[in-house]
């Protein structure tokens, strides 16, 4: 069984605050990570090479070259390999879609391609199915259950409305969701065994997608401040509840 | 050509009247595509579209590869360059699909959607609710999904005329075959237009639990549960209509009361816009009371039942 997993390397946006002065969200000294649902497409992914009993994992990555220290620690949770596209100066989900898709062309060989159901920076779930719409193959978001068997793959997927069941042979990319596992910790013996995986450097030349350009351009992006009077009761509950219950009367929110 | 889809009928008819004043001020006009029976296609003709075409579905329930296939066809057909789709989870699959296939800018979730200078210009939220981005397009086809209650729909016109047709686009052959669909139970619950709304997270131990933090929204009137993602997509204790959040329901309440939800960053997207936001929570380092105006710091099995004595007293 062979997989390829997406995984972006994010800003970790718990961190984001927004400048007042500047109305701008601050990005620069803030920590980066992987996306949280992709450990998840990653952990999936495991465990579906650990039931086939053999095949390769391989994560691809859109991003800066500080990516690669984050990518390791994909490596130590069992990917085998990974794979660095730089992104381009100017890009957008076209861009990176196109790179992604480059990229799964060249490794050539995949059975199934997991991506998160949506990055926790942007947000937008676009890229899965994009990526399917570009390589012309069957899609299966939001899978909450994966049953990955030698011909076919089943994923129940939490469509909102409607729980769906829906199958498909290979190949096939799916996107999954928070809820669909815990993803492991690696252990020290895995952090260690990480350094000699390879992380291939590829350009959107080597990918076949060279001279992209973008089909969307951001004009500005505005913070979204969040005011609050942060009043904290810690003393007694007897003295603290009718104190809050009057100061929520008089803000006149209780009818 | 302003080309509007949506697999939910209220939506359609809230993208429908974008629609309408996108094609207005560009001096053109409006499809809505149907897909299936098309029963209520001359309605949508009543609510602002030109033409509507009902296409022909496959063979099954709804897949995105065949509907991205069909609306390739409806695009190609009327020379459409703005793309309007709902976003529903179905809704966002499909438009990123099409974008894929058809090589053009698609954008997700845009909470505005307006024309500078004659160009389509929309608007998302980024950072989990910490800013919003403006953006354009530079592809000849445009594509953006809309979620629902961002536009209200145009007053039902019935003496507007337009054309109703039925058309056969051709879908491709996917090895993907939806087994089962199984509608979750709805109680109708409507959060975003709730006033007041009490929600529950994981702090809560039973399910049975849920029963006080009701009684809670039931002694402040308008009667509104709320929850964070776990409660509903892990332990299922309450629908999907509760979740509220970044992947559930954005919410603007005067009054947001979190039982027992740590509030990280994914929660306060969805009600950060509330007027006053109550924290209870027995860990007074939770973020929540960063995100909130009035905190308690305790457990929620003391504090709730003490608060909704107090507010029957009131
Ligand atoms: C204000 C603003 C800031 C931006 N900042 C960034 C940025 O810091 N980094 C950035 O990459 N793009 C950035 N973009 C560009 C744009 O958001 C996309 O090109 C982005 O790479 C992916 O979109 P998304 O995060 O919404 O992914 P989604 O479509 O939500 O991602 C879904 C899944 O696709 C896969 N995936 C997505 N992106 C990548 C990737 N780059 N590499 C590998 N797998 C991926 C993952 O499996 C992920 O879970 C920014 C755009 C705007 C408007
Ligand atoms: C891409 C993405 C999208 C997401 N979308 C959403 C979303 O839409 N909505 C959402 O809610 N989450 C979302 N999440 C998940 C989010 O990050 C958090 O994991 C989630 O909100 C936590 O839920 P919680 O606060 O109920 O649980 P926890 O984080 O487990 O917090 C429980 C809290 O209860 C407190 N507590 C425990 N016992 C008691 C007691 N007896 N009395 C008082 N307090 C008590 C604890 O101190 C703790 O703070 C998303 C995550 C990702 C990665």
């Amino acid at each position: 069984m062979n997989i390829i997993v997406c995984a972006k390397q994010v800003v970790d946006v718990s961190e984001v605050k927004v400048d007042p002065s500047t109305n701008k969200p601050v990005l620069t000294g803030i920590p980066k990570k992987i996306s949280d649902i992709d450990k998840n497409a990653v952990e999936e992914a495991i465990r579906i090479k650990e039931k086939a009993g053999s095949g390769k994992i391989t994560t691809i990555t859109v991003g800066p070259p500080d990516a690669k220290e984050k990518i390791k620690e994909l490596l130590a949770m069992g990917v085998d390999e990974g794979v660095l596209i730089p992104a381009p100066e100017e890009f957008d989900y076209h861009v990176v879609s196109s790179l992604l898709a480059g990229a799964i062309e060249k490794i050539g060989e995949y059975d199934l391609i997991l991506c998160g159901e949506a990055s926790i920076d942007m947000f937008s779930g676009q890229m899965g199915p994009r990526i399917a719409g570009i390589l012309n193959i069957p899609q299966i978001t939001y899978a909450l259950k994966i049953d990955a068997s030698e011909d076919r793959v089943v994923a129940e997927r939490n469509m909102g409305d409607n729980m769906v069941t829906t199958e498909s042979t290979y190949p096939a990319l799916v996107t999954v969701t928070k809820e669909i596992n815990e993803p492991r910790l690696p252990s020290l013996m895995q952090i260690l065994g990480a350094a000699r995986k390879p992380i291939h450097d590829w350009s959107a030349e080597d990918v076949g997608k060279a001279g992209l350009s973008t089909m969307t351009r951001t004009l500005d992006v505005r913070g979204v401040p969040m005011e609050r009077k942060n009043i904290t009761f810690k003393e007694d509950l007897d003295e603290a509840v009718p104190k809050m219950v009057e100061m929520l009367a008089k803000d006149g929110v209780l009818n | 050509m302003v080309l509007v889809y949506s697999d939910n009928e209220k939506l359609m008819k809230e993208l429908l009247a974008k629609a309408r004043e996108l094609a207005d001020g560009l001096g053109k006009k409006v499809t809505a595509v149907v897909v299936g029976s098309g029963e209520a296609a001359d309605e949508l003709i009543r609510y602002g579209a030109d033409r509507v075409i009902v296409a022909e579905g496959g063979p099954g329930a709804f897949k995105a590869e065949e509907y991205a296939d069909i609306l390739t066809g409806a695009i190609e057909e009327t020379g459409s360059r703005i793309v309007l789709i709902g976003s529903t989870k179905s809704g966002k699959e499909l438009a990123s699909r099409l974008g894929g296939k058809l090589g053009a800018g698609c954008m997700i979730d845009c909470n505005r959607v307006f024309l500078d200078s004659g160009e389509l210009t929309v608007e998302r939220g980024v950072y989990s609710g910490n800013a919003v981005s403006v953006e354009r397009f530079n592809s000849d086809i445009k594509i953006a999904t809309v979620p629902g209650k961002a536009f209200d729909p145009l007053e039902k016109d019935d003496g507007r005329s337009g054309e109703v047709e039925r058309k056969t686009y051709q879908i491709g052959e996917y090895a993907s075959v939806v087994a089962r669909v199984q509608e979750m139970v709805s109680q109708g619950v409507n959060v975003e237009d709730a006033e007041i709304i009490v929600s529950a997270g994981r702090g809560l131990k039973n399910r049975e639990d849920l029963k006080m933090i009701e009684e809670l929204a039931e002694a402040i009137k308008g009667y509104t549960l709320g929850c964070s993602r776990p409660i509903a997509a892990d332990l299922k204790w309450l629908p999907e209509d509760n979740w509220i959040g970044l992947s559930g329901h954005k919410v603007k309440p005067k009054l947001y009361i979190a039982c027992g939800i740590s509030g990280q960053i994914q929660h306060i997207a969805g009600m950060r816009d509330s007027s006053i936001i109550v924290a209870i929570n027995k860990d007074a380092d939770a973020p929540i009371f960063k995100s909130a105006d009035y905190g308690i710091v305790g457990d929620i099995y003391k504090v709730v039942p003490r608060l909704i004595e107090e507010l029957k007293n009131q």
